[in-house]
């Protein structure tokens, strides 16, 4: 009953839509006002590129998680698949520092590397989903097992660390900027525009939000279901493999605790931005907003002792079950 | 303007009552009475608010205004459960299942018996099968919906609500997907509730079925209420003057000749459901297919367009043999199939007309980034060739009434421009205007040079639209009718499986 209901009232030309689009901006500015008026420096340009940048890497690996989260999945394994890509980039690459002493070609190789074997976990769980017909959350359940588990055997339980010459000339890719622009900033607002006008404006992007939807509707409509899904996947192991290329030259490092609970923040980041974890509706706008809100959580948490950094996850917790709270309840009356 | 002698034993009456969605009203002020041990038919075209009407009186979607009375005295249900408690209950026209769950499970939802803090399976179980035969449906106690055939679904429906012990009992278009066997079973019944006092509501636009188990009828237009009165001698054809406000003539179109030209030719073919079934389209031509429930009619035309395999047999298209793996491929050469199942595997409800429109032809605006300018203007072109009157494409497709859903339908398999169309129930749930209209549609398809496959459980559908009709029994084609052969007879003697009537 309660279905129909919610569907019903879902309809009124002001409800739903415009607060899934507006509530998360709104959050941000809001936001963004507490941190101005707890501390004068918070909107300084270096504080705000600071916080872009701790932005990037979940919000780069939170647009592929939109692309699989509105067609009807869930990815479970990003942060294993990435703490799994750092580390076999890391060997590889300090591999290769006995082939060839050309640096720039090692890392050309390693970020290639890196691209490659995401995609392709990205591939492997999208296969194992439609081909195996298991369901996503089990399948991304046990590749993230696995992934964890192979990174801990490669580090040998501690730590694998990228050779200090290949370090230095990888380094700018986290550290540098362009016209004052960090790059990951940068990487972060490419791929944004790139996930907007594939979700938004191709013949792809309808066809994952319709499969989210309606899977038989979207079959009897003449669309490959399946080669939707793996590639909604394979998107989001592209997006995990940029995200871990800018990683690396940041601590030039992977252990067993690289990339822990990346998932559930990525995925948090979408919900907050009124993508529906249900499927069938995907906002790449919302899921910037979503990465954004909760980095900023933890700066402004930074910036005052009213509450306790340690507090930091139980309000992530309440932003995330307010914003779906206002989104659902907002959308409904009309 | 209620009767003295009526007030008394007025069950449910709804007085003034109003429906906006955001800015427009699509009710406009009806008054509606159901009185005990009646069959209260309500009639009017699609979208005129027979549905809204009864969703407001069971409490599913509030009224704008007016009021709403239980045994005389003024009421509100804040719930369905709480009108359910109130022993009013609705079965909705789209069906309200738990798919992944057994039918006792369903019948039972939310009101399960219990046996100290356990449930009582046994009890239930017992129960579940008591109700299901009455209704003589095949289906299991034990079996998931989500396999059961449309009809059982329905049947399910009903039992669910026979067991909430209803006193008021809104039926939204049940027999639209019932055979005529499975309908007869369901009347019986609503004439023994109705002997027990029951008060009941009948949603139809089956006009036949209206003449024959109504008590009164109420025939609303476009949201405003047109006349109550009682049945006896209102004839179907006098209840579609009322719903439509003018006279309907010409209801089947003329068949113009159809060319020689064979379009499509199947030939042995099996697959899941199917037994080598064989027939042929010609250019021009309407085929009709006939059959029992169960026949096989949607599982040969789901397999030709490549939704399930082929075991054997062939499929020529224009002479060249065709083997599809995905509906991609029978659309690519422009073979399209528009399902019966419009809300399950038709229409996106939850999303808006434009989207839906465009999904199965969304090529052809992606070039590659969809240019949404032309998506709009063939949206406007499209839905205007097939008269779907909506107030805004941003409307999503759920909140559109069954007609227009329908030639949404229609016009977002025609925008992939096929050359064969097959349409399963072209009617199903749509009104006696819009159904002329969907006939002269089909008709102008084959005139234009395409061939349209029909398959319908409504003879007189068949009878009127077709050249040919084959018709099917038990996953095999038993026959090929064409002209004075085309009767209800010949038709239902062939699928029943009782071969030719007339050998020697
Ligand atoms: N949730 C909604 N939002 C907006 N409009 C709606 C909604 N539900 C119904 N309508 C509109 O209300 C009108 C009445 O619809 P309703 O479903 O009651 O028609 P109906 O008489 O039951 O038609 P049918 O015979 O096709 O079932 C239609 O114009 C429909 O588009
Ligand atoms: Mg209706």
């Amino acid at each position: 009953m309660s279905e129909t209901t919610i569907q019903e009232t879902k309809r009124g030309p002001l409800s739903g839509l415009d607060w899934k689009l507006f509530g998360p901006i709104a959050a941000l500015v809001l936001l963004l006002i507490i941190g101005s008026l707890l501390n004068e420096n918070f909107l300084s340009a270096a504080n705000l590129l600071n916080i872009l940048t701790r932005s990037a890497f979940i919000g780069i690996i939170a647009i592929g998680a939109t692309f699989v989260i509105s067609s009807g999945g869930i990815d479970l394994s990003v942060g294993s698949m990435a703490a799994f890509t750092a580390g076999v980039m890391i060997m590889l690459m300090n591999w290769m520092m006995g082939v060839t002493d050309m640096i720039w070609l090692i890392v050309v190789l390693g970020v290639v590397a890196g691209a490659l074997i995401g995609t392709a976990a990205g591939w492997l769980n999208g296969i194992l989903i439609t081909r195996g017909g298991i369901e996503a959350f089990i399948v991304t359940l046990g590749t993230m097992g696995i992934y964890r588990s192979l990174v801990t055997y490669l580090a040998d339980g501690g730590t694998l660390s990228l050779d200090r010459d290949v370090r230095a000339l990888y380094r700018p890719v986290y550290y540098g900027d362009v016209f004052g622009l960090p790059i990951p900033v940068l990487l972060l607002a490419l791929a944004a525009i790139a996930g907007w006008i594939v979700l938004n404006n191709t013949a792809f992007g309808r066809h994952v939000q319709s499969v989210g939807a309606n899977e038989d509707v979207a079959r009897y409509s003449a669309i490959n279901t399946d080669r939707i899904k793996v590639y909604a996947f394979m998107i989001q192991g592209a997006c995990v493999a940029l995200a871990t290329i800018v990683y690396v030259p940041r601590l030039g490092s992977a252990s067993a605790t690289t990339g822990v609970l990346w998932e559930l923040e990525a995925i948090a980041a979408v919900i907050i931005g009124g993508t529906l974890l249900k499927g069938g509706y995907g906002r790449i706008g919302g899921t910037i907003a979503g990465a954004l809100i909760l980095t900023l959580i933890g700066n402004i948490l930074n910036l005052t002792d009213l509450i306790s950094n340690y507090l930091n996850g139980a309000v992530q917790g309440v932003i995330i079950i307010a914003a779906v709270f206002l989104q659902r309840g907002l959308g409904q009356k009309s | 303007m209620t009767m003295p002698q009526g007030q008394t034993s007025v069950l449910l009456g709804g007085y003034g009552l109003r429906k906006s969605y955001g800015p427009v009203e699509v009710l406009h002020g009806i008054d509606f009475e159901i009185r005990a041990g009646e069959v209260h038919a309500l009639l009017g075209e699609n979208g005129a608010g027979k549905s809204t009407l009864v969703k407001i009186l069971s409490g599913l979607v509030a009224p704008s205004a007016g009021r709403i009375t239980l045994d005389g005295d003024q009421t509100s249900f804040a719930s369905v459960a709480d009108a359910e408690d109130a022993g009013v209950v609705l079965i909705h026209q789209e069906f309200n299942l738990a798919e992944l769950r057994s039918v006792e499970e369903n019948i039972f939802l939310g009101r399960e018996w219990r046996k100290g803090l356990l449930l009582d399976k046994a009890a239930m179980r017992a129960e579940a099968r008591r109700l299901l035969d009455q209704l003589k449906c095949p289906a299991a106690a034990t079996a998931q919906v989500a396999g059961l055939p449309v009809a059982d679904k329905q049947m399910v429906e009903i039992a669910k609500a026979m067991s909430r012990k209803a006193r008021v009992l809104f039926l939204d278009e049940p027999t639209a997907v019932l055979t005529k066997a499975e309908t007869a079973s369901l009347f019986l019944l609503v004439k023994q509730l109705k002997a027990e006092g029951v008060g009941i509501v009948f949603i139809s636009h089956k006009l036949d079925e209206v003449a024959e188990i109504a008590d009164r009828i109420t025939v609303l237009r476009d949201g405003t209420h047109v006349t109550s009165t009682p049945a006896a001698g209102v004839t179907p054809e006098e209840m579609a003057r009322l719903m439509v406000g003018r006279e309907l003539s010409d209801f089947y179109p003329e068949k113009p000749d159809p060319s020689a030209d064979i379009l499509l030719d199947v030939e042995n073919l099996s697959a899941p459901g199917v037994q080598r079934a064989s027939f042929d389209l010609r250019r021009g031509e309407v085929l009709g297919f006939a059959g029992l429930q169960g026949a096989g009619r949607t599982a040969l035309m789901e397999a030709i367009i490549g939704l399930h395999p082929v075991e054997e047999g062939s499929v020529r298209l224009n002479g060249a043999a065709q083997a599809f793996d995905s509906v991609a491929q029978s659309k690519a050469a422009r073979v399209a199939y528009l399902t019966k199942d419009r809300k399950g595997k038709g229409l996106l409800l939850g999303n808006d007309l434009v989207w839906n429109f465009s999904l199965f032809a969304l090529d052809k605006f992606a070039t590659p980034f969809l240019n949404r300018k032309a998506e709009r203007a063939a949206f406007d072109a499209g839905t205007q060739a097939v008269d779907l009157r909506a107030a805004s494409p941003k409307l999503n497709a759920g909140s559109l009434s069954g007609g227009n859903q329908q030639k949404l339908l229609l016009a977002k398999i025609l925008e992939a421009d096929p050359q064969v169309i097959i349409i399963d129930e072209p009617t199903r749930g749509i009104d006696v205007g819009a159904k002329a209209q969907i006939y002269g549609f089909i008709a102008d398809l084959a005139a234009e040079g395409r061939g349209v496959i029909v398959l319908s459980s409504e003879l007189p559908e068949i009878i009127g639209l077709s050249h040919r009709v084959f018709v099917m029994h038990d996953g095999a084609v038993t026959g090929c009718l064409s002209d004075a052969d085309i009767n209800e007879e010949t038709i239902m003697h062939y699928a029943s499986g009782l071969g030719p009537a007339r050998a020697a």
